[in-house]
């Protein structure tokens, strides 16, 4: 594959007119795009241009990259400043970060969808190179030579065998330097054998003090005077309300302050009690001992298989977001010498990020500020913003490390009651969720049901397919502005559908998206590492097994024979180039990397199964071939190794890049066969350890992980690699044992009961 | 009011004496290293030594621990170099580093019982630990690297 992209054939549109501006501030020189409305000929730097910086170097040379991105384990920033560094031609060991706090001059504050590298490449990577060309102008004349004589390196202007470091020039003659959006677009991006960062290992700049202690988390924020808070979470998601509280019990704990009933104008956390107490241990023990007497929501008798049973009713009737609808689907089914149908489910599940939700709120002079980790600061703003009748620009989000994210702190719901407690108590409020509140307020994967069908000609060749997916919405509840309408006019969420608008050539396609209004109101579903595809490719990529073992071919020449590069499947500039091709090249590697189609031992098997990670604009392309041993007493299963194949075109940090897919490889082996839940009487029935149980160490599986070696532009990495473990396990017990598995989790139980003989 | 050595310095914390010690040294004492994760020592987050050994903090009342000695992950090595946090770096093993705290603290107790683990000895010894971001494989090498560091530094002595 080529080198990155001719720049032409990318899209500019989020980019587009932002001039930057290197600017001399305080001893440093900052670096940052201009807001779009800023002329660029007009005026002085600081007075109009408002730069939104993105990193700064000083005197000593250190450079400071700003990252407005949530750092939760998928360590960003390192990423991040390496794409600044390079082009810049920086000392990476001269490179710091720093984690910003909310502020409307770093545009929409996001970290989710694998996005952050993808979004951010071209942008510091123009930046970079941006500075580069300001440092060897300034450079140049504090030489005595032409620019054209000098080169960057490692933090230094070089020209005939004399040097000037970064620091020094910035110490001697700051640049001051604006670049129109058109210099920028055409200014010289390193080629990749040029590249000295990006690709090259590195240890993560996260790492060091999440090893003695000195990691910064929400749930260590402090503030002089401020009380404890626990929720008392109300028996409903939504429409509960508060008749009466009893706390005289309570009032036998020592420290115990007040239980405060939130009036919450945002209608974020209806019903809710916040128990005041001067400890947090005094906070959960009188919280258990306040007595909140409520008249609950309408879901208080929901359960799962109320939800499931709705979703089936709704997929039967019609309706929905007809995403793709090609004509002569009918035709295709009537005309069918064959058709399969099946329906697949999967079940509820929790975050469980370690860090249980918190917040840290305060008023000061007017102004809001809350001190939490959170994922999608842009969101929960106007949000707070209405629950406190204040404008936006009264509330600060302050930044910390997450204590783990996985999509659950994008619904940054759990800053409201500690808002509201801090206004209505006049103090800084510290609000903590025991994991059981947790659990409760967690904004859980939604349940699904899918139904597939495919029909084939006397061949046995695919000629139509159609997949409706049915489940709750989560950009419905929070975003709803933010859904995209299908052809056929529906607005719908995209997060809870990608992955049923394959690479495959079917022929004839139908993709479906339907809302559960049921599951919308009883729980708020959340986006949970993957999101849709965790759902949807399990549906899929199972199916796809069946479809080809129906067609009497093998599952991996099945799928590569489909996955074409024809038609809409043959991929797009820049993050698609290749398309279907490359993710039949990744299935073909994977499979041959496992020994596909050896013979195994009894009751052991290899199934495959693959994806193109989130979205169609923006594929990550995986495959994984899992081998298990299935014990046909016990139905247990054990899982013997996973061989996984990953194109994420071009990796910056390769390190960490493999540190990702690791762990989502290992969240979709828990969410397969170890974790899940469901909901009942309008709760999720585990709310701990105790019950709720994901994967430990001895339980994790060999793990062999291979990234194509690409310089195509780079995608994301945090989700895709998750929602290939599940269907090639299923896939897996199939091939071992006959056992066709359509629900997830994958529970001994269900092994045994689909290998029991027809009754 | 109890008292007992953190980190090798006295202490009279005045919580009562059935509050989780988990709480009395992060809030009252100031050590935030130590982590509340599921407050039912299920997860492994809180955990600190207790007389030399891992002992889940968030169940444990401080009245329990008078006269003890506690080591936190602020307390493990004066100068975080520890080989278990060396080879915690060596092997990127943290991911949100969540769990970190009480990872390292349970897998000192670990190297202290077997400073040759074997593979089915990390597996039960760090079983009661959840790293929910799943990087358990660096994790189990880190452990195997910390006691190459150990092996390696006790033939120098």
């Amino acid at each position: 594959m080529n080198e990155i992209a001719p720049r032409k054939n990318l899209s500019r549109s989020k980019l587009s007119r932002r001039g930057f501006l290197v600017a001399a501030a305080g001893g440093a020189v900052m670096f940052g795009f201009l807001k779009p409305e800023a002329a660029l000929a007009t005026a002085t730097p600081s007075a109009v241009f408002e730069p939104t910086i993105w990193y700064s170097i000083d005197t000593d040379g250190i450079v400071t990259v700003s990252i407005a991105k949530a750092e939760m384990g998928q360590h960003v920033g390192t990423a991040l400043a390496r794409i600044v560094a390079d082009e810049l031609e920086t000392d990476w060991s001269k490179v710091r970060l720093d984690y910003v706090d909310s502020d409307p001059k770093w545009g929409v504050m996001v970290t989710g969808g694998s996005w952050s590298v993808n979004h951010s490449f071209l942008l510091l990577s123009e930046a970079g190179a941006a500075g580069r060309i300001a440092l060897i102008e300034a450079g140049a004349k504090l030489l005595h030579t032409d620019p054209a004589n000098c080169s960057a390196q490692n933090g230094a202007v070089i020209s005939e065998g004399r040097r000037i470091t970064y620091g020094d020039i910035v110490a001697r003659a700051p640049p001051t330097r604006a670049f129109t959006d058109d210099e920028l677009s055409t200014l010289p991006i390193k080629t990749v054998g040029d590249r000295r960062l990006i690709g090259h290992d590195t240890r993560a700049l996260d790492i060091p003090d999440k090893t003695d202690g000195k990691a910064v988390y929400g749930i260590d924020a402090e503030l002089p005077g401020m009380v404890f808070a626990r929720p008392k979470i109300p028996p409903t998601r939504n429409g509960s309300k508060v008749i009466s509280i009893d706390d005289s019990a309570a009032k036998a704990v020592p420290g115990y302050l007040s239980s405060l009933a939130l009036d919450d104008p945002s209608d974020t956390v209806p019903g809710w009690v916040m128990v005041l107490a001067t400890s947090y241990p005094a906070a959960i023990r009188a919280a258990d001992l306040v007595t909140v007497n409520w008249a609950p929501g309408p879901t208080a008798g929901v359960s799962e298989r109320d939800i499931q049973n709705h979703a089936v009713a709704l997929i039967a009737a019609p309706g929905g977001a007809l995403l793709v609808d090609d004509p002569g689907l009918h035709a295709a089914f009537s005309n069918a010498a064959s058709t399969l149908e099946r329906t697949y489910t999967t079940s509820s599940v929790l975050h469980f990020q370690l860090e249980p939700l918190n917040a840290l709120a305060v008023e000061t002079g007017g102004v809001f500020e809350i001190h939490t980790g959170n994922q999608w600061q842009s969101l929960i703003l106007p949000v707070l913003a209405t629950a406190l009748g204040v404008g936006q620009d009264k509330i600060v989000l302050r930044s910390y490390l997450l204590g783990g994210g996985f999509g659950r702190r994008l619904n940054g719901d759990y800053t409201v009651p500690a808002a509201l407690a801090a206004k209505a108590s006049k103090k800084p409020v510290k609000m903590i969720c025991t994991r059981a509140d947790d659990a409760r307020f967690d904004s859980i994967r939604s349940p699904s049901v899918q139904t597939l069908r495919m029909a084939f000609d006397a061949g046995g060749r695919v000629t139509a397919m159609a997949h409706s997916a049915c489940a709750g919405w989560p950009t419905l509840v929070m975003a709803p502005a933010a859904m995209p309408k299908a052809p056929n006019g529906v607005a719908y969420d995209p997060f809870a559908i990608a992955g049923a608008d394959h690479w495959y050539d079917v022929g004839a396609q139908r993709v479906r998206a339907v809302t559960n209004d049921l599951a919308n109101t009883t729980f708020r579903p959340g986006w949970l590492r993957s999101v849709g595809p965790g759902w949807t490719n399990w549906a899929l990529e199972s199916f796809i097994d069946e479809a080809a073992h129906h067609a009497g071919a093998d599952p991996v020449a099945f799928r590569a024979a489909m996955l074409n590069g024809q038609g809409r499947n043959a991929g797009t500039a820049p993050n698609a180039i290749g398309g279907a091709l490359r993710q039949a090249n990744v299935v073909k590697l994977a499979a041959a990397q496992a020994g596909w189609g050896r013979k195994m031992p009894a009751d052991t098997g290899l199934g495959i199964a693959t994806s193109f990670g989130q979205e169609r604009d923006m594929p990550t392309w995986v495959a994984c071939v899992a081998q298990v041993a299935v014990n046909r007493q016990t139905g247990l299963v054990t899982l013997q190794k996973l061989t996984l194949v990953v194109d994420a075109g071009t990796i910056i940090h390769p390190d960490g890049a493999l540190a990702q897919v690791q762990g989502a490889a290992l969240w979709g082996v828990s969410m397969a066969l170890h974790e899940g839940t469901e909901i009942a009487a309008g709760q999720v029935a585990d709310t701990n350890l105790d019950t709720y149980t994901p994967l430990r160490m001895g339980d994790v599986p060999e793990l062999v992980i291979s990234f194509v070696n690409s310089t195509e532009f780079p995608t994301g990495l945090g989700e895709p690699a998750t929602t290939v473990v599940g269907p090639a396990i299923g896939n897996a017990i199939f091939a071992a044992t006959g056992a066709r598995l359509r629900h997830l989790p994958i529970r001994p139980t269900d092994i045994l009961a689909a290998l029991a003989p027809p009754s | 009011m109890t008292s007992f050595l953190l980190n090798g310095v006295a202490v009279s914390p005045v919580s009562p004496e059935d509050t989780p010690l988990l709480w009395v040294v992060r809030d009252e004492l100031g050590l935030k290293g130590t982590k509340f994760g599921c407050g039912i020592g299920e997860c492994g987050a809180c955990t600190v030594h207790v007389n030399g050994r891992a002992q889940r903090s968030c169940i444990t009342p401080v009245g329990a621990v008078a006269g003890a000695s506690i080591t936190t992950i602020e307390g493990l090595d004066p100068a975080g170099q520890h080989p278990l946090q060396k080879a915690w770096i060596a092997a990127q093993a943290p991911q949100c580093g969540y769990c970190q705290s009480g990872q390292i603290m349970q897998a000192a107790t670990l190297l202290k019982d077997f400073p040759d683990p074997s593979p089915a000895d990390i597996s039960a010894v760090m079983g009661g630990n959840l790293c929910r971001c799943m990087a358990y494989v660096r994790i189990r090498a880190a452990i195997l690297l910390a006691a190459t560091f150990s092996r390696q530094a006790a033939a120098h002595e």
